[in-house]
């Protein structure tokens, strides 16, 4: 189970997140969805450890002397908890995320990358690097990659959506427990998106146990992937949470609503 | 502390690793036959070449040298040289056992420092030649019968001297003449081993010839001299990489090396510099090549406190090419003042310098460049990358480029970019469970990873290794 309470963050000293709750359990597919800067990416990025957000610890809500409530923060991952982890620490403990921006590395091949990543997470398979080289083709022809990409230098010069495409395949790869997908539809057309979204469905049918947090901005990707739970992040908070229904609505009436009654 | 961590844990400090010689070790070195009192005057020059029987010329040579050593100043550009106490330095050690041919021969304690750094006995069954310097003099080469049919000449320059002296005195200093510089100056002086290599017309050296050279003295100032003559339509590969154990008080080594390139030759020279972080590395190298030759420096500086090397080559015949690769790492205390100079002196010469550097812990990189078109050196091309990568915002990187264009009809292309190790790729990196040191390393190794690949492989394999261990302890 991915448990967040209460989390408070803010960049450069500006809060963007002012208390978030959000419980997923295995098997689960959450879908967060909500305006431009509501605080979604701020979100993904605080739950991988990104040191630029800064996690406000304990919170006094209240300044009357008698009902002081300190509110105590927590990201836990299966028990364990990720809020004092780096990273790599959250990363060996199960959590993946995939990236809006994947950031590129020159002189450093995928596969050399893939290797070094699934070593260090213990997943190199007993038999190999054969076995696991097979895996990779096998995984990179669903995802239409080419086969080239694989010897070129980390995302130099891919497309948005060659990117996107990497992206899967790390979490195929890296086999997490907990995956966070930030707007991996942007950038996306109609046929990347669905090749990303079967690759994402494939590997929720192969194990059951995955727990999916997708952010996005559109309802599109939800055609594809359908989420166990929406919820509407307005200004740091999430302000509704419900069924695939809500996503309908939102497309129907947008974010005004809650904007509003926000 | 890291940025990457939370929560601030001190970390227990293990015993800094800089604190000694980084492999840990060194081997007794009492038994030197012969070892120069400190200090420099006629009288040391006058012994080395007692010792060593050399021609009259070469003793005047050597004379003469001293005399511009000592009138010329201390060089104020570059990095600080003013903490060089030559008067402690031993100019010349010679170890008892002389010069040996067969590996069976060398003593023991000499061995097992070679063995100790991993060198030769698995190469020297590989590589055409492995000539290994020990102090001052070569005491062990082993020369495939191959390189003698060949009529590949591949000697220490000792031997050189004595077997093809007139070769060795129509070359010798020519190139760079003893006036060149304050170091060169000292290195004509008191001059001991290095090599002497001629690849006749034609012949191609199939496998790489390679030198190890290493101090394992107090005060053991190494003064190589390297004449490479590549004669019409040959080719070589000379590689020459350094180690050398530690000592508190501080070494200078100051080589020369001159390489002739012949009508339509080509020469690889590739340097692998890791000296002790208490060693001055002052160099000159430089390369005249002459119609349709073509000479590459690889060079690659890791180690010592303060290296000042900028390998040069002279196009001087038509359509001749020059490449100069170099990379350099510099960590706490140190300062690597690297780069190379092309000079043009004819028309449709090419030349390519690539630089990378990375700076971290405080430590400086400089690339120093010249480019120099002269006016009949017409149709000429020259391109110059500086890439600067720095770890930490302690650290510091400068470029120097010079460009003296005399003549019009010539493409020029200069790029130059400083990166910080970014806190995204690091990021990056660490989601995908690689810890903070290993990301970096990753990052790094990518960064040279270009020059690297030029390498032979197990020198690539080498280089690795040691980023790797440069790396070691940069978090946190």
């Amino acid at each position: 189970m991915l448990v967040v309470k209460n989390l408070h963050v803010s960049v450069e000293g500006k809060p963007i997140l002012k208390g978030v709750d959000l419980v997923v359990r295995p098997g689960e597919i959450h879908a967060i969805m909500g305006p431009n800067g509501s605080g979604k990416s701020t979100l993904a990025y605080t739950l991988m450890g990104h040191p630029a957000y800064d996690v406000e610890k304990k919170i006094i809500t209240t300044n009357k002397p008698i009902n002081t409530n300190k509110y105590q923060c927590k990201i836990m991952l299966d028990g364990k908890d990720l809020l004092h982890k780096t990273p790599d620490e959250r990363a060996r403990a199960g959590l993946f995320l995939a990236f809006q921006y994947p950031v590129s590395i020159e002189g450093i091949s995928v596969q050399n990358f893939l290797r070094q990543a699934t070593q260090t997470l213990g997943l190199q398979p007993k038999n190999g690097v054969l076995k696991f080289r097979q895996k990779l083709l096998h995984e990179v022809k669903r995802l239409g990659i080419p086969e080239e990409l694989l010897r070129r230098s980390l995302n130099e010069g891919f497309s948005g959506g060659e990117k996107k495409r990497l992206e899967i395949l790390q979490m195929a790869v890296l086999r997490p427990k907990y995956a966070v997908l930030d707007e991996t539809d942007s950038g996306l057309d109609v046929d990347a998106l669905k090749v990303v979204a079967d690759g994402v469905n494939r590997m929720m049918a192969k194990n059951k146990t995955l727990g999916i947090i997708l952010i996005t901005h559109y309802q599109r990707l939800l055609r594809f992937i359908k989420p166990d739970v929406v919820h509407v992040m307005i200004d740091g908070r999430i302000v509704k949470s419900g069924g695939r229904e809500l996503a309908r609505e939102l497309e129907r009436e947008g974010y005004r609503k809650f904007l509003i009654s926000h | 502390m890291s940025r990457f961590a939370p929560i601030q844990i001190p970390k227990i400090k293990s015993p800094s690793i800089r604190d000694g010689y980084r492999y840990g070790f060194s081997m007794p070195t009492d038994r030197y036959e012969f070892m120069s009192r400190p200090g420099l005057s006629k009288r040391v020059v006058e012994e080395i070449s007692f010792y060593k029987h050399e021609p009259m010329w070469m003793r005047e040579f050597r004379l003469s040298a001293l005399g511009i050593f000592q009138a010329k100043p201390t060089p104020i550009w570059g990095g600080n040289l003013g903490t060089i106490n030559y008067d402690a330095i031993h100019y010349y050690l010679r170890p008892t056992t002389g010069l040996k041919r067969r590996w069976e021969d060398v003593p023991v304690e000499i061995k097992r420092t070679f063995d100790r750094l991993g060198i030769p006995e698995a190469e020297r069954k590989a590589l055409s030649g492995v000539k290994a310097q020990y102090d001052s003099e070569v005491v062990y080469g082993s020369l495939r019968k191959l390189l003698q049919k060949q009529g590949i000449v591949f000697l220490s320059m000792d031997e050189g001297l004595r077997e093809h002296p007139d070769l060795v005195r129509q070359h010798f200093g020519k190139l760079i003449p003893p006036a060149d510089n304050k170091f060169s100056a000292l290195n004509s002086a008191v001059w001991s081993g290095g090599s002497f290599v001629y690849v006749p017309k034609g012949v191609t050296v199939q496998l790489p010839l390679q030198a190890y050279f290493r101090i394992n003295a107090p005060n053991a100032g190494q003064f190589e001299r390297t004449l490479i003559i590549a004669d019409e339509g040959s080719s070589v590969h000379y590689i020459e990489g350094c180690t050398a154990p530690a000592y508190s008080s501080e070494s200078l080594h100051s080589a020369v090396v001159e390489i002739f390139v012949k009508k339509g030759a080509r020469v690889q020279y590739t340097t692998v510099q890791n000296w002790y972080k208490t060693v001055y590395n002052l160099v000159t190298k430089r390369a005249w090549v002459e119609e349709e030759g073509e000479m590459v420096w690889t060079d690659f500086n890791m180690g010592s406190k303060l290296t000042m090397k900028y390998p040069s080559f002279f196009l001087a015949g038509k359509g001749a090419r020059g490449e100069t690769l170099s990379m350099a790492m510099a960590g706490a205390g140190q300062h690597q003042d690297t780069g190379s100079k092309a000079i043009h002196l004819a028309p449709h010469t090419t030349s390519t310098i690539v630089s990378k550097s990375v700076s971290r812990g405080g430590g400086r990189t400089s690339y120093r460049g010249l480019v120099s078109i002269s006016p009949q050196a017409r149709g000429s091309k020259s391109k110059v990358v500086c890439d600067a990568l720095l770890l930490d915002p302690e650290s510091r990187s400068d470029t120097y480029p010079t460009n003296r264009i005399l003549c019009s009809d010539v493409s020029l292309a200069h790029e130059a970019t400083v990166s910080k190790i970014g806190e995204e790729q690091l990021f990056y990196l660490m989601s995908r469970g690689l810890n903070e040191e290993a990301a970096s390393k990753m990052i790094v190794s990518g960064f040279v990873e270009p020059l690297i690949k030029k390498l032979p492989l197990e020198y690539a394999i080498e280089m690795n290794r040691l980023i790797d261990l440069e790396m070691e302890g940069s978090v946190g």
